[in-house]
């Protein structure tokens, strides 16, 4: 179900952790499930509940309670921008007003040729340079403004 | 002992309880929802905050550990200030159905809502909906009156011994569930409805039945394994419309297993027998009972003339109650004839001279939570003793070590410190290696870490299943689990298979001087046969040959509640009698507990309790003693002087070794958890609830060498009889073993439980 690259990857992650508390590795067994599907899909939640010996309901409630997990398809990049204050204070309205323009889909969308989705998010903690977005949960760009959009965009194949 | 004051009332109090079970012990109620004296505690209902003098807010009483000097109040200004505030947010999102709701009545947020809430809610705008589970066809949902106490959700991890339920998504968004589409497959799962403090998850059978203060209550004991769960039978208008635990600490704590609390649906079967009926020239007719025992007590008189008493006999279902039993071998004995028993599945007697009482449990059953070391052999435990299996996982999880010698792995849900699974032929053998470990020779493989492993510990027992007592060794199975329990210094017990599997031994219902057992008569039925309670086709270890018995004696008499389709080919008078509830009785439970109960419905049409319908038999038998007013007075006749002298597991011979010849496979026959009985057959949610029982399971090394796959029909046989059953795998099974589960309709035309069997493609 999963590749041998990421079960290699789960596995570095079970070995933090006493033998018999394979669940502590639940969460990064999600995450590396997630990069490497795209997106978790209940077969995909279940397989990894089998793979740390947990029931797999265990396993959705982890998945189901933080929002960085796409229970959803999710397009090829996934461009998350934070809304709060400060990134609000910095013109984040007018960095989602331009993506959604650009891109033509609202939050929680995905273009049809299936390259972008806009999802919002609350505060990633950097606070200093927005406004700002990740791709794909793992990359963040900071300090936006249409051109460096433009140019991020671009760079996205 | 830390000193404390709880409203103003001065408490001594164990150190490291909570400021709950102290004003739980001292009678100071403080309402709760999420906290249960029997699951950990979670704390997030906030509903149990109380003031302690210093603490600069509001504690959770369950969740606050005593402390000296602690000063607690429960009802000051301030903490009913919380109660009301908490109440009023536990209601902003549940419906208020209670006027549709089953919970009604006997709801705890109903209750705690009049006696802490406030009149009315600020809240105006729009209330969540959460949609329905389909969780299964025992338990009801209605989650948008949930308010995610998670008690559901600790059931099946502290309890259950696995996780059904779980609460999904983040705070206005959470939801419980189980995992997507799945339905609650636990043999305990109807306990989640006791816990549900609210109408969120109730029982599917009951939904909109009646209103819970319409039901009469009866006490009564349960009667689909030997353990005697204390119960209470909820009726109205003379119907049994649920059933739930009494709770009692010594047997079921608060629980109850699925099997005790659904089966009542099987009272109410389509083919109740409501009049006594006869067959003449092959034909059934309905008669009046008159009629019936003038024809039954003439039919047995001539038979009795012609051939002599040793060609009458009797057998009874362990599900019968002491009374009953203590009549029926008395009519028996009274004929002049020995040949009555109740062991209907067991298929190895030659043990039975050396029998010195009833085979029990061997200790109390609040003792099995306190084992440190146990062998279980035999057995499928969680379909057969859900709460002893329940009380063992307690132990486990508690350090003790279970150890399993079984032709089974089914997942028990505990950790098992060793197991050996063999097929049957295998198993007396491989206990005898138990044995020489432990008599100090070595030996290799799981024998000996079994041994290691009950050489542990300070209370030990070596159980024996039911499939250990079906097993067509069994006398050599427990000769050798009294020389390991003797040598390792633990307790030898059985688990008895049904209510009365203890109470059977002590009513005098088995051969005591060289009559027929079980075995020989289902074998060879002797010319007038009765039969109390007993259906052939489920009940007894060969079915095929029990119902070719049957079928060949001269005269049958069946006291029975149903009018079976085997019973109407192989009887010749049907009498209908009353199943549990409607009649009072006793059961002996396998710890020889004796529990009597009354009847909690007037029996159905012309049905009479049997012990009542025995009693006249005997009279018109024109037999002595049958003089009886009341079943209490049979009872103390049949169980005179102190139960605990007459149980005794302790063999005065052993029974050697011996070689076995087994053809090329062997049948691994379990009795399904829900086709145990005749109530239980025909409890049709129960029946639902795990239809996929009827497969014949092999591992994948026979299934291929047998060139068949997964899902297909093939045909098993053994003997003359045959069944087509679907193939499924199971790599945890034996090699050259079939499991093909007995007791129902589907496997009834096959032979023996443990016996050779072959399987080909249908």
């Amino acid at each position: 179900m999963l590749s041998s690259e990421s079960l290699i990857q789960i596995d570095r992650e079970v070995a933090k952790y006493p033998p018999n508390n394979k669940q502590s590795a639940v969460m990064s067994a999600l995450r590396i499930a997630q990069i490497e599907k795209g997106w978790l899909a209940p077969e995909t939640i279940e397989f990894v509940a089998t793979y740390l010996e947990i029931p797999a309901i265990a396993a959705w409630e982890v998945a189901t309670f933080y929002n960085m997990y796409e229970l959803k398809p999710v397009g090829k990049y996934k461009l998350t921008v934070c809304t709060n204050l400060p990134c609000s204070l910095m013109g984040a309205q007018s960095v989602v007003e331009y993506l959604q323009d650009k891109l033509g889909i609202g939050f929680n969308e995905t273009t049809s040729d299936g390259k972008f989705t806009l999802k919002m998010s609350e505060c990633m903690g950097s606070c200093g340079e927005g406004p700002l977005l990740t791709i794909n949960n793992h990359k963040m760009r900071v300090q936006l403004t249409p051109a460096k959009i433009d140019e991020i965009l671009a760079g996205l194949e | 002992m830390a000193n404390i004051e709880m409203d103003g009332k001065a408490l001594s109090v164990p150190d490291g309880s909570t400021v709950i079970d102290a004003a739980d012990a001292a009678g100071i109620y403080i309402p709760r929802f999420c906290y249960h004296k029997k699951l950990s505690v979670a704390a997030n209902c906030r509903m149990c905050l109380v003031e302690v003098e210093k603490a600069p807010k509001l504690l959770p009483a369950c969740a606050t550990p005593v402390m000296e000097g602690m000063k607690v109040q429960t009802r000051s200004p301030k903490a009913l200030a919380a109660q009301k505030a908490v109440m009023e947010f536990m209601l902003i999102n549940h419906p208020l159905d209670c006027p549709i709701c089953d919970q009604g009545g006997e709801c705890q947020l109903q209750d705690l809502a009049v006696g802490y809430g406030k009149g009315g809610s600020r809240y105006q705008e729009e209330k969540r909906v959460v949609l329905n589970k389909n969780i299964g066809p025992l338990i009801s949902t209605d989650m948008t009156r949930c308010i995610h106490c998670t008690r559901c959700v600790r059931f099946g991890q502290e309890i259950g011994g696995i996780m059904e339920m779980g609460q999904i998504g983040r705070g206005e968004h959470s939801e419980i569930t189980p995992f997507l589409g799945h339905a609650v497959s636990s043999e305990l799962s109807g306990n989640m409805i006791d816990l549900c403090p609210v109408g969120a998850l109730t029982s599917k059978p009951f939904r909109y039945k009646a209103r819970s203060w319409e039901l009469k209550h009866t006490a009564s004991v349960a009667p689909h394994d030997s353990l005697g769960s204390n119960i209470e039978i909820h009726s109205k208008n003379g119907t049994v419309l649920r059933v739930v635990p009494r709770e009692n600490e010594e047997i079921n704590q608060c629980w109850l297993s699925d099997r005790d609390r659904f089966a009542y649906e099987g009272l109410a079967a389509k083919d109740r027998l409501r009049r006594p009926m006869i067959k003449q020239n092959d034909v059934w007719r309905e008669c009046d009972w008159q009629y019936a025992l003038d024809f039954a007590v003439h039919a047995l008189q001539a038979l009795k003339e012609k051939h002599g008493a040793q060609q009458v006999g009797a057998l009874a279902t362990p599900q019968a109650t002491v009374e009953e039993l203590f009549l029926l071998q008395k009519v028996m004995r009274g004929m002049g004839s020995d040949n009555v028993d109740f062991r209907l599945r067991q298929s190895d007697f030659s043990a039975d001279a050396g029998l010195q009482g009833a085979p029990w449990l061997g200790m109390a059953v609040a003792e099995v939570s306190k084992l440190d070391s146990v062998l279980l052999v035999g057995t499928n435990l969680r379909a057969d003793h859900p709460l002893l299996a329940l009380r063992l996982r307690q132990a486990a999880k508690h350090g003790a070590r279970v150890s399993l010698l079984n032709p089974l792995d089914d997942d028990l849900f505990m950790p098992l410190a060793a197991k050996a699974i063999v097929s049957p032929a295998a198993m007396a053998e491989t206990l005898d290696q138990v044995r020489r470990v432990l008599a100090g020779e070595t030996v290799s493989g799981d024998a000996q870490k079994i041994a290691a492993n009950l050489q542990q510990g300070e209370s030990k027992a070596v159980l024996l299943g039911n499939l250990a007592q079906h097993h067509p060794q069994f006398s050599e199975l427990h000769s050798l689990a009294q020389q390991i329990a003797a040598a390792c210094g633990a307790k030898l017990g059985f688990l008895g298979e049904s209510a009365n599997s203890v109470g059977g031994y002590l009513a005098g219902a088995l051969p005591a001087a060289g009559g027929l057992n079980a075995g020989a008569m289902l074998n060879n039925a002797p010319k007038a046969t009765i039969l109390l309670g007993v259906e052939p086709e489920g009940d007894t270890y060969n079915p095929a040959q029990a119902m070719a018995a049957l079928r060949s004696a001269d005269l049958v008499v069946a006291l029975s509640a149903y009018k079976s389709p085997t019973l109407l080919k192989s009887a010749d008078v049907l009498l209908p009698i009353a199943p549990f509830s409607e009649t009072s009785g006793t059961f002996v439970s396998t710890e020889g507990r004796v529990q009597s109960f009354a009847a909690a419905v007037k029996p159905l049409g012309e049905a009479r309790p049997a012990w009542k319908v025995l009693r006249v038999l005997g009279n018109l038998l024109a037999l002595d003693g049958f003089d009886y007013d009341s079943s209490e007075q049979v009872r103390d006749v049949a169980l005179t002087g102190a139960v605990s002298v007459k149980l005794n597991n302790t063999l005065k011979t052993l029974k050697p070794l011996s070689k076995v010849t087994h053809g090329a496979l062997q049948r691994v026959g379990d009795v399904s958890a829900y086709h145990a009985d005749a109530i239980v057959r025909r409890a049709t949610s129960l029946q639902t609830s795990h239809a996929a029982a009827n497969n014949a399971r092999m591992n994948g090394a026979l299934l291929s060498s047998l060139g068949l796959c997964e899902g297909v029909l093939i045909k098993v046989s053994q003997g003359e009889g045959s069944a087509e059953l679907k193939a499924a795998r199971d790599d945890k099974l034996p090699d050259a073993c079939v499991r093909v589960a007995a007791g129902s309709a589907a496997t009834a035309t096959l032979g023996g439980l443990f016996d050779e069997i072959k399987v080909e493609r249908a």
